[in-house]
């Protein structure tokens, strides 16, 4: 095959390019801009060098939010990949069953962010809420408005209701494009249904997965909407994440400076790990070719 | 135009301007002598372009690091950045 020299194509990509430098480079030299600098309103600016970036860095506070966020990262992805992996397997593969899961699966996807935290929020109080109420009645002390490990779990579980099924219809599109006769040369060789699961559906799967755990892990990242609707950062800052902290310094105590430089280095934080899954992905998909 | 919203300094500016630059010499570099990817260190295949990423994005962290927990003069982050880039282009 010839190699093409033509690099015309290129310019289709203008329109995407424009739209993208209107919408986040502008905005992120903006908030360079910002970070290095005080301001008091009025679009009046004062240098500050990298006092913010220093501030930022040696934060009590934003240290506390990090591992805050790392911890509810980690444990809505311990929790919602080899769940989403289990539902998949156990969705049925045809027919009109397989349909009507698709459609429950994909429900809790479509619903807007606040009207999930709002669903949650009212569901665990304990006055009208049928969990909270169900639960006080039976017995078990949950409040997730004073207590830290109730909001906790409160907001997990509303994460892993709202988001696992991404990673299950990741997985079941996976594992409908394993060809039959995979299946049929592990039951000649009586693999076991874990051998199956290991040395097929796994490897097959591999691909989706890998983009399921990147998108969950940058969503809930990022995570603003959902856990600020129903606990608003607290029990005291017992769930303020990282970008609940972001909003409450930049908008609400209007410190553009301290906050620019805090997104800085969040964005950073965010660029190296989707960089890091990334440059993963494509090679295992190489490794795979060859 | 009015600019005065994106509160522009000299030395973003200049950093901008910088980077705008780079990502110009190795777009042209890309052009006009095309390359093949190598596997270095890392065992991933890199192309200039990638080596130039994973430098910007090191630089940052390095120039972080040296703020949060070496202090001193920010310029040797700098001239560390520029050891760590040699490396990258180098070995990477």
């Amino acid at each position: 095959m010839e190699k093409t020299t033509n690099h015309k194509a290129w310019f289709l990509v203008l329109p995407v390019l424009f739209l993208v430098a209107f919408s986040a480079v502008i905005p992120l030299m903006t908030v360079v801009n910002y970070s290095i600098q005080d301001t008091f309103g009025n679009n009046k600016f004062f240098w500050a060098g990298l006092e913010w970036f220093s501030e930022t860095l040696a934060s009590e506070r934003i240290h506390d939010a990090l591992g805050r966020q790392i911890l509810f990262s980690a444990i809505i992805l311990a929790i919602e990949v080899p769940l989403g992996i289990f539902i998949a397997l156990n969705m049925p593969k045809k027919g009109i069953w397989a349909s009507v899961c698709l459609i429950l699966m994909a429900l809790p996807l479509l619903i807007p962010f606040n009207v999930v935290g709002t669903i949650w929020q009212i569901f665990g109080r304990v006055d009208i809420g049928l969990l909270g109420h169900t639960l006080e009645k039976i017995g078990i002390d949950y409040n997730y408005t004073s207590d830290a490990v109730d909001a906790w779990i409160t907001v997990v579980v509303m994460d892993v209701w709202h988001w696992t099924s991404l990673v299950a219809l990741l997985s079941y599109a996976g594992l409908q494009s394993i060809p039959e006769a995979y299946y049929q040369a592990a039951k000649i060789d009586q693999a076991s249904r874990w051998s199956v699961f290991r040395f097929i559906e796994l490897p097959k799967m591999q691909g989706v997965l890998l983009i399921a755990i990147l998108l969950r892990f940058m969503d809930s990242f990022m995570i603003y909407t959902e856990p600020f609707v129903v606990t608003g950062g607290g029990p005291g800052n017992s769930t303020t994440f990282l970008s609940i902290d972001l909003v409450k310094m930049a908008i609400g105590q209007f410190d553009l400076g301290p906050a620019a430089a805090f997104s800085i280095i969040y964005f950073l934080v965010i660029l190296l790990v989707s960089w890091v899954f990334y440059t993963v992905m494509t090679n295992l998909d190489k490794r795979e070719r060859v | 135009m009015d600019l005065s919203w994106m509160a522009w300094t000299w030395p973003t500016a200049i950093f901008f301007m910088v980077i705008a630059s780079l990502l110009l010499v190795f777009t042209f570099l890309a052009i006009r002598f095309p390359e093949t990817p190598r596997n270095g260190v890392l065992g991933i295949e890199t192309t200039r372009g990638d080596r130039l990423f994973i430098t910007l994005l090191g630089s940052a962290f390095i120039n972080l690091a040296w703020l949060g927990l070496i202090g001193g003069p920010q310029w040797w982050a700098l001239v560390a950045c520029l050891i760590y880039a040699a490396a990258v282009f180098r070995y990477v």
